[in-house]
């Protein structure tokens, strides 16, 4: 019986055959925390450990509330300072560099085969590079960190097979949220989801991102592909890690296969509350808006610069919308200053912020008034998502959020 | 383990935003001043009424959304006793094995139980019982259940490396 991409790589952490429902004990090869580190280092000191049992493993990078929003956050980031400086921690990223999910593998500690664990719920996105990667706890990284194990159970897998070409002005966006319409929240509790299907294997690595980053919103354990031609471009530039593609067998167990055709898809929303309560955006056109938030961990990468900027260069934003902008990482913002971006963009009244979650988590920069709208590229509109219970998210590509962003409102832009 | 308490029964995906939300996540780590937000963008009345050992119901993908744990460990400072769900997000379900609150998988009883009622959890046998009747939860997987009976995995890791407190 062949094995899947999970069982694969699981089974090699602990040298036997595992199979789909087996709860395993194994040691992570990366191990990723942000600005939560503070917290865990007190788990770890409470275990009674003194040393971290391998400091090469963490890496750590501060994105959370960049810079520093008030006295707590900034004792937060000063503790964390402190810890992986004792510690010996070396892949340590303090907040000029961006979001975790971008500088972890632009540093180059991501590739293909790797177990990764983070204690952030996207870390589903490294699954984007062929690793098999999961969110984890708190409490399960500050063990991680006294004695580098942590049980994991090998999920069932659920094959996305995905075909077709994306018509004009359609992205992964509008097909992950196409997915979340019809798989649901739930719909992959547990499961590890295979991404696959000649659409996958044409993809853009940013494009492909937004699939395994937004994998945990249908509950996945894990979201991976097979690397394709330009990932595998994309490593050779940014990693020197040795590595081993690990995919899944011809005659491996799927509990399920989906097909989605993107041949006729249309630009999708996912309206307040949830990410499965999407429609096409024609069904909300015509709402108004207060704030279009470009930018975050899913959609914050040059290719969507490049789509924003095509959208409202030598226009105006509407001025009734402010529109904040948070590049995914330090070498993103560069490249969009390079490639002018960043300058039409400002010219239309953007807003340009540093790199960094921004109000992802209702932390600071770009909190909601109560009854504002906002059209965001980012992955979750949970109620208060964006620090207010008052006020309502959407979730878009970020060709839609630019197109609301010059209207003012919702609009069908494909119309 | 027993467990006897009111029932706060709510829906579908309550995700951790809405029982921690993230604005909270660096700047509250107090247990009083967590127990007091618990729900806070679902349940307005809820930290200010729950008791001690009351019991939470929710439907499915219970948890879903962050990894941040102070979801589950707001709720326990708030005093719930046990949660019980036709699911849960796989993070959330961890976190409360990690943090030795009882997280149920029980289908039935979540159709079956009523909000406002007072109903009984015995652990050991794996019977809930209330006004509908009697209803069963499975255990936990055995390769856990050692985490979720030292009272979490900070002192279940501490005896595992042989620390004493």
């Amino acid at each position: 019986m062949g094995k899947t991409l999970s069982e694969k790589i699981l089974g090699k952490k602990v040298n036997k055959d595992v199979v789909a429902g087996e709860i395993v004990e194994v040691e992570p090869d990366v191990a990723m925390s942000h600005d939560n580190t503070a917290a865990i280092s007190k788990s770890f000191y409470k275990i009674g450990v003194d040393k971290v049992f391998d400091p090469q493993k963490h890496v750590i990078i501060l994105d959370h509330c960049t810079p520093a929003a008030n006295s707590k956050f900034a004792q937060n980031h000063k503790d964390i300072r402190e810890f992986v400086t004792k510690q010996n921690i070396k892949n340590f990223y303090d907040i000029q560099h961006g979001v975790c999910h971008q500088v972890i593998h632009e540093k180059g500690h991501i590739y293909p085969g790797a177990l990764v664990v983070g204690s952030d719920s996207h870390s589903t996105s490294y699954g984007a590079f062929g690793a098999f990667s999961c969110g984890i706890g708190r409490s399960e990284m500050a063990v991680i960190m006294a004695r580098g194990k942590i049980w994991l159970k090998v999920p069932e897998t659920i094959k996305i097979y995905v075909k077709g070409k994306f018509p004009k002005g359609i992205s992964s966006k509008d097909l992950m949220l196409q997915i979340a319409r019809e798989i649901r929240a739930d719909g992959a509790l547990y499961k590890a989801i295979e991404f696959c299907g000649p659409t996958i294997d044409n993809m853009s690595v940013a494009s492909r991102f937004v699939l395994a980053n937004m994998a945990v919103e249908i509950g996945a354990k894990a979201g991976y592909m097979i690397p394709n031609q330009a990932t595998l471009d994309y490593l050779k530039k940014h990693t020197s890690r040795p590595y081993e593609i690990i995919e899944s067998d011809p005659d491996a167990t799927f509990e399920k296969t989906y097909t989605f055709d993107v041949s006729n898809l249309e630009p999708m929303v996912a309206k307040p509350h949830t990410v499965d309560n999407v429609s096409p955006i024609s069904e909300v056109a015509g709402t108004k808006i207060d704030q279009v938030f470009f930018g975050s961990c899913t959609n914050g990468r040059i290719e969507d610069f490049q789509v924003v900027s095509d959208v409202v260069k030598g226009k105006k934003i509407h001025p009734g919308v402010r529109m904040l902008v948070f590049p995914a990482s330090n070498t993103i913002y560069m490249e969009a200053l390079k490639q002018g971006f960043i300058q039409n963009l400002m010219e239309a009244g953007a807003v340009i912020m540093n790199p960094g979650c921004g109000p992802c988590m209702g932390n600071h920069e770009g909190i909601l008034a109560d009854n504002e709208v906002c059209v965001a590229t980012s992955n979750r509109n949970f109620k208060g998502r964006l620090g207010n219970k008052n006020s309502e998210v959407f979730l878009a590509s970020p060709r839609t959020a630019a197109e609301c962003a010059i209207a003012g409102k919702i609009v069908d832009w494909k119309k | 383990m027993k467990i006897k308490g009111r029932v706060w029964k709510y829906g579908d995906d309550v995700n951790t935003d809405v029982i921690f939300p993230g604005k909270y996540t660096y700047t509250l780590t107090d247990p009083k001043e967590m127990a007091k937000v618990a729900l806070e963008d679902l349940d307005a009345d809820f930290a200010e009424k729950v008791q001690k050992n009351d019991i939470i119901i929710g439907g499915k993908n219970f948890g879903c959304g962050s990894s941040r744990e102070q979801a589950v460990s707001c709720l326990v400072y708030a005093g719930v006793g046990a949660i019980i769900s036709k699911s849960y997000a796989r993070i959330f379900f961890r976190n409360c094995i990690n943090f030795g609150l009882p997280a149920l998988n029980a289908s039935d009883a979540v159709d079956g139980i009523e909000n406002g009622e007072i109903i009984e959890i015995d652990t050991e046998s794996g019977k809930i019982s209330c006004k509908a009747g009697v209803y069963s939860f499975p255990p936990l997987p055995k390769e856990v259940v050692g985490i979720f009976d030292a009272g979490g995995l900070i002192p279940y890791t501490k005896k595992q490396l042989g620390i004493k407190t």
